[in-house]
């Protein structure tokens, strides 16, 4: 087994990925543990919720690159499965805000509110956070099975694809946004007291969970690894160049869809899940058809079928979208709007992908 | 995500024949691409089939292998497969290779790993994440790049083949599934004369081993392969027979080599 993962990466790519590790969960926390606050290399409190939720983002890229960039199957719904989870957690940290609401109740404050009597009985269950753990992992990938399998059991393919997961997404918001369904409408879940007992205003309570956070995209990324290196990954791969001969060649391409756009949902939940409390609020509006189309256009950025690409991605555009709502937050959409143009255009393999053309260009002017 | 499902694994050639195609009709908006056809293959048998554009020979193909369904007739593998009733993968793994006319390899892979990828092995998801390639196998595909001539370009992304070495490769691929029967679609189109003959060499060698059909054009080809030739024409066959009395029929001089 543990020759298994040494193999996944070479000597220097492990070095590299560990060296990232541990800038991110030691030595980051140091400098804003141990250092003065006016120093220049102080890390501030609110950098951890900041980078905490790029790193949910960075999860999210990983999840998309695996169903799009490596089986070529484009989802334009994966903000789903991310508020499946979100809301999950949302509800779990809803509860456990016990009386200490505005209106004092036991219920949460949106249904006082509404002037409801009892918990609905979805809710019941939210109150034990193992249950909500369960409800994450297990609740994204089932919809995503059942979802999934009637559609490739239909051979929906490409566009179509897309297009009836962005109608997913489109419907699963206008549902969360009214009232009645019991998830806070269009204000969504909000006013977090703690988790598992620890108030999420401390600023450790934040660097335990971007260290959490950075854990699991760590774990999430070795298995993507893992997968795409095994002969699955070329079976995917194949899948996506040529499905037809990958189904003569033997293979039911439905169960190898299945399996990754399961998977996919699944990492997808988790994200939201880590996302909620770091952010403070999950709200319909994460479902808005924009947003899972944001999604892909930090994987296309970063580099579709790379691994690597999607978390680039990820970070180069929030990173973008951070700098551009500051200075000029009229702009953003346009630079995005641009971006995905000249990548789709002239770079198809992504930043990773002038990264490497670079690389290896300087190589073989070595070897001459 | 379990295996395939396929009850009986073993192929009954007791009566001599691999494949039975009986009264097969397919119709697309109106048009007979088969009409009421009858074809039958001997186990182990070099068959080539002929016929103008629009005879129905891609289509009978795709009947064979479960891409289209016939509106009636019956198409059996051995005695015992009743191939319109199975799916594409589940009639690969009973033992149906094809090769597409356009030559379909995965070109973003290697030679080596589109070998890999046809290999006859286990082929369900998590048979794919768990088990490696065993020695075994590695020595089959091997062999296998031994035969198609490809030694060499095993490491080479198969994008970067030339297209007859794509053809070579696919049929390369289609032999590591040890299928019973091979139906080749237009193998040697658009080759040079030289790729022409030794590909004529390969489907040569295999004959025996194989039930092999082959669809063709290319008349000098047909030759220097053919024992039996079948001519199909508006979705029936017209004749079946040697070559030489093919070319000599009528009927056949009348719609088809005449012309």
């Amino acid at each position: 087994m543990i020759k298994k993962i040494t193999i996944l990466h070479s000597y220097k790519g492990w070095l590299f990925i560990f060296f990232l590790m541990a800038i991110a969960t030691v030595l980051l926390p140091f400098l804003n543990i141990f250092l003065p606050e006016d120093s220049v290399l102080h890390i501030p409190d609110y950098m951890f919720a900041l980078m905490g939720k790029y790193l949910c983002y960075a999860l999210v890229a990983l999840a998309i690159d695996l169903i799009w960039g490596y089986t070529g199957i484009l989802s334009l719904g994966h903000g789903v499965f991310f508020s499946m989870g979100g809301y999950a957690m949302g509800m779990y940290l809803m509860r456990s805000v016990g009386k200490e609401g505005v209106y004092k109740s036991d219920l949460p404050d949106f249904m006082v509110f509404l002037d409801w009597k009892e918990l609905p009985w979805y809710w019941y269950g939210f109150d034990y956070f193992a249950f909500t753990l369960l409800v994450i992992l297990i609740l994204p990938g089932l919809f995503a099975f059942t979802f999934g399998y009637f559609a490739f059991k239909s051979r929906i393919k490409g566009v179509y694809f897309a297009i009836i997961t962005q109608a997913m997404t489109y419907a699963l918001m206008l549902l969360f946004f009214r009232n009645e369904t019991g998830f806070g409408g269009n204000n969504g879940l909000t006013d977090f007291k703690r988790i598992l007992g620890y108030s999420l205003q401390e600023p450790s309570t934040k660097m335990g969970l971007y260290i959490i956070t950075a854990v699991v995209l760590f774990l999430s990324y070795l298995l993507s690894r893992y997968i795409v290196q095994s002969k699955l990954g070329r079976v995917l791969t194949a899948i996506r160049d040529a499905e037809s001969r990958v189904m003569f060649s033997g293979y039911n391409t439905i169960h190898y869809k299945l399996f990754i756009w399961t998977l996919s949902a699944f990492l997808c939940g988790i994200a939201g899940a880590l996302y909620v409390p770091q952010v403070g609020i999950i709200n319909p509006s994460e479902m808005q058809p924009s947003n899972s189309i944001e999604m892909a256009i930090w994987v296309a950025v970063g580099g579709r079928g790379t691994l690597s690409g999607a978390l680039v991605g990820a970070g180069l555009v929030n990173g973008a979208k951070s700098w551009f709502t500051v200075t000029a937050p009229d702009y953003w959409l346009y630079f995005l709007g641009a971006l995905f143009i000249v990548v789709t255009l002239y770079f198809q393999k992504g930043f990773v992908g002038i990264f490497s053309h670079f690389n290896s260009k300087g190589k073989v002017r070595e070897s001459t | 995500m379990t295996g395939v499902h396929i009850k009986d694994d073993s192929i009954d050639t007791t009566h001599g024949c691999i494949l039975y195609i009986e009264d097969v009709t397919v119709s697309f908006d109106g048009f007979k691409a088969l009409n009421e056809l009858n074809l039958y293959i001997d186990d182990g048998e070099l068959r080539c089939i002929i016929g103008p554009n629009g005879a129905g020979k891609t289509t009978m193909m795709d009947v064979i292998t479960g891409k289209t369904r016939p509106d009636h007739g019956t198409v059996f593998f051995g005695q015992n497969h009743d191939l319109t009733k199975m799916t594409e993968y589940e009639i690969s793994h009973a033992g149906i290779g094809r090769k597409f006319q356009k030559p379909t390899v995965f070109l973003n892979h290697t030679v080596f790993e589109n070998l890999e990828l046809a290999l006859h092995t286990q082929k369900d998801v998590w048979q794919s994440l768990t088990k490696p390639l065993t020695g075994k196998q590695k020595d089959t595909i091997e062999e296998d790049l031994e035969t198609i001539g490809l030694k060499e370009q095993k490491n080479l992304r198969a994008g970067l083949l030339s297209h007859g070495q794509k053809q070579w490769l696919e049929i390369g691929m289609l032999l590591v599934q040890d299928p019973r029967l091979l139906l080749i679609d237009e193998p040697v189109a658009g080759m040079t004369h030289q790729e022409t003959e030794h590909t004529a060499e390969l489907l040569k060698s295999l004959a025996g081993k194989h039930s092999i059909v082959v669809v063709e054009h290319e008349m000098d080809f047909i030759r220097s392969i053919a024992n039996r030739v079948t001519v199909l024409h508006e979705g029936h066959v017209l004749a079946e027979g040697k070559m030489e009395d093919v070319q000599n029929d009528p009927k056949v001089i009348e719609v088809y080599l005449g012309s």
